[in-house]
């Protein structure tokens, strides 16, 4: 199997979260960034797994500048034998989309495999998109996938159950919990990261479709409002009147 | 309670590392969170090593990370063992005690004054876990004054005879070999290889430690051990080798020592902003201040002091005095935080659902192994005045 998989850079978690340019940009001063979790340890550990059982190839590929190339090198030491980044700042879904896809067409893949979203825009759109501009089928959501020669089953959490259907290579999927484990990179790995190929590619030209207005932080949690067990009308009249939930 | 320890880095001194040595110590403290973190409580209160850690120890380089590619190690620089060391000891000193004693007392002996032999036996199997050793210098009777030793071997044949006894072995009781430094018959102080299930070897265990009991360790004890004369190490005579490889694990020590103090800080700081007393968090009050923000100071100076000395280190250069410096210094400033740490966190200090009293139980032992903390003073006075105030 020749796999293609989605890797990009998201904040660590416990980034505090500030905007710059007039509430239009995220401010990058400061913050770690890591391998998008649902790219990394779903996405790019199935591949691994399926190439470790059937042989083949799993490349990373990320759209994106010179200061991604820590998050390459981590894929690359998780096990991916080679990474490709499209040398341009990442600007919208359809953007970034049209970057994967024109990749992927030229070197044709069996299966491209990305998250089910990143942690910070949540977009899920990339998936859909490559999908679409490839014409190829696409399975949002995958928490497993089994393959028996080029036909895959695949289960997809769907509202309260599950969804599960067949599909033949080349496909397009996004992968959710469940697809796999983490793996956390061992220092044979790392040292072994060193000398796998990172290849920059110019990238193609692709429209923006969308642009952001503004961000805005959630609303900061009020202070708790501890009511006495006792008194349930005081509590109805709270949910009633200041929470509005009832 | 899940580990949700955060680094603190309040000069960036991030940014002296490369993106690989970052990679690499964040992947183990990712590794430790996940498999060490959860069980070392239980393990310290039962007085037990956690033998199954050792394979992922091996795997995320804790092992001779220094040691060559061509003996099975990574080949990589003394900052990077540091930064390791640090990650470990930032979870457990006994950890880290394991560890040091694996890379700098057992395989930087074999590495710098081993056969070539040995070399290729040895250090490729101990890279990896399979192997697991202990150091020998300490006796019963000769601590700060390992010079006075009487273990001894004399010549035999192919072969020599080991007589002796060693004390304070971490590692002991599991060691597959232990590198013994004893006295020649010319009286000098020379190592060898002793491997275990040879006659008259036995490492039986201390019991009633206070402080790393996560840790093993043990006494070895040769009664007429005959050891074959390629285990001795002809390359260096004279207390000058064992003491390079304590020099290795008191670099070591330095950098592990402000893992454990950043473990007591980052329990501290989250306790003193989470904790409400008088109707505000207890952070809010100066006294509690003062002590978070003298933590942050003095680890931050360890942090500068110990990543020079990682450079010096690097480029060959660190001295000794050197060394006793930054090993006192950051000890005693990890078990100073790990007692203040514990007055804000009030009588939650004191129970095993935060891991400061046993990081504060383990440092009693780190001040006083590898050169007491008294030691490592004379060592510097001895560097800068030039006489020796040892005997």
């Amino acid at each position: 199997m020749k796999i293609l998989v989605g890797i990009s850079k998201a904040p660590d978690t416990t980034t505090k979260i500030k905007f710059t340019n007039d509430n239009k940009e995220f401010d990058e001063s400061g913050v770690q960034f890591i391998v998008n979790p649902y790219d990394e340890w779903y996405a790019l550990v199935r591949g691994i797994e399926i190439k470790e059982a059937q042989g083949g190839s799993v490349t990373t590929i990320t759209v994106g500048k010179e200061d991604v190339d820590p998050i390459i090198r981590k894929a690359l030491a998780v096990g991916a034998d080679d990474a490709v980044r499209i040398d341009s700042e990442p600007k919208d879904a359809f953007h970034v989309a049209s970057q994967i896809a024109n990749y992927a067409k030229e070197n044709d893949y069996d299966m491209v495999l990305l998250g089910k979203e990143t942690i910070n825009y949540n977009g899920s759109q990339v998936g859909g998109m490559v999908a679409e501009i490839m014409d190829l089928p696409y399975i949002s959501n995958a928490s497993k996938m089994d393959l028996d020669g080029n036909k895959a089953t695949i289960v997809r959490d769907i509202q309260g159950g599950k969804e599960t259907l067949e599909v033949e290579t080349p496909f397009v999927l996004s992968a959710a919990k469940g697809m796999a484990e983490q793996r956390i990179p061992n220092m044979r790995g790392i040292m072994a990261a060193r000398s796998k190929k990172l290849e920059v590619v110019e990238p193609v030209d692709a429209e923006e479709l969308t642009e952001v207005v503004s961000y805005a932080l959630p609303p900061e949690k009020g202070d708790v409002k501890l009511v006495d067990p006792e008194n349930v009308e005081e509590l109805v009249e709270l949910l009633h009147k200041e929470a509005k939930v009832i | 309670m899940a580990d949700k320890f955060e680094a603190h880095d309040y000069y960036m001194m991030d940014e002296f590392f490369s993106d690989e040595q970052k990679l690499m110590r964040d992947s183990l403290r990712t590794w430790l969170k996940q498999e060490v973190s959860p069980i070392i409580e239980d393990y310290y209160e039962r007085s037990e090593f956690p033998n199954q850690i050792l394979k992922g120890l091996a795997d995320h380089g804790c092992f001779g990370p220094y040691i060559p590619e061509e003996y099975g190690g990574p080949g990589l620089s003394q900052v990077t063992y540091g930064l390791l060391m640090q990650e470990l000891e930032r979870v457990d000193s006994g950890v880290r005690s394991t560890a040091s004693v694996q890379s700098s007392l057992v395989m930087f002996p074999i590495w710098k004054y081993g056969s070539e032999e040995q070399k290729k036996k040895y250090l490729p199997k101990l890279a990896t876990g399979e192997m697991i050793g202990c150091f020998g210098l300490t006796e019963p009777d000769h601590g700060s004054d390992p010079g006075s030793m009487i273990t001894n071997f004399k010549e035999d044949g192919d072969h020599v005879i080991l007589n002796g006894a060693k004390m304070w072995i971490s590692n002991a009781p599991f060691a597959d070999i232990a590198v013994v430094w004893a006295k020649n018959e010319n009286d000098e102080i020379q190592g060898l290889v002793v491997e275990r299930g040879m006659e008259g070897f036995e490492t039986p265990e201390m019991k009633g430690k206070h402080s790393l009991r996560a840790s093993a360790t043990g006494e070895l004890i040769f009664n007429d051990v005959k050891v074959p004369k390629e285990n001795v190490f002809e390359g260096k005579k004279g207390l000058g080798g064992p003491l390079s490889c304590l020099n290795s694990a008191r670099y070591g020590i330095a950098w592990g020592a402000i893992g454990a103090a950043m473990d007591c800080y980052d329990a501290a700081l989250k306790y003193a902003k989470e904790r409400t007393q008088f109707g505000k968090p207890i952070a809010s009050f100066q006294l509690q201040q003062k002590k978070l923000a003298e933590m942050i100071t003095e680890i931050t100076k360890a942090q500068t002091l110990t990543f020079r000395l990682g450079q010096l280190r690097d480029e060959g250069r660190a001295t000794p005095g050197q060394i006793s410096m930054a090993k006192r210094n950051n000890v005693d400033m990890a078990l100073k935080i790990g007692r203040e740490a514990r007055q804000i966190l009030g009588g939650m200090g004191i129970t095993n659902e935060y891991p400061i009293m046993r990081h504060m139980a383990n440092l009693e032992s780190v001040i006083t192994y590898e050169g007491t903390h008294d030691i490592h003073l004379l060592i510097t006075g001895m560097d800068i005045t030039g006489i020796n105030a040892f005997k």
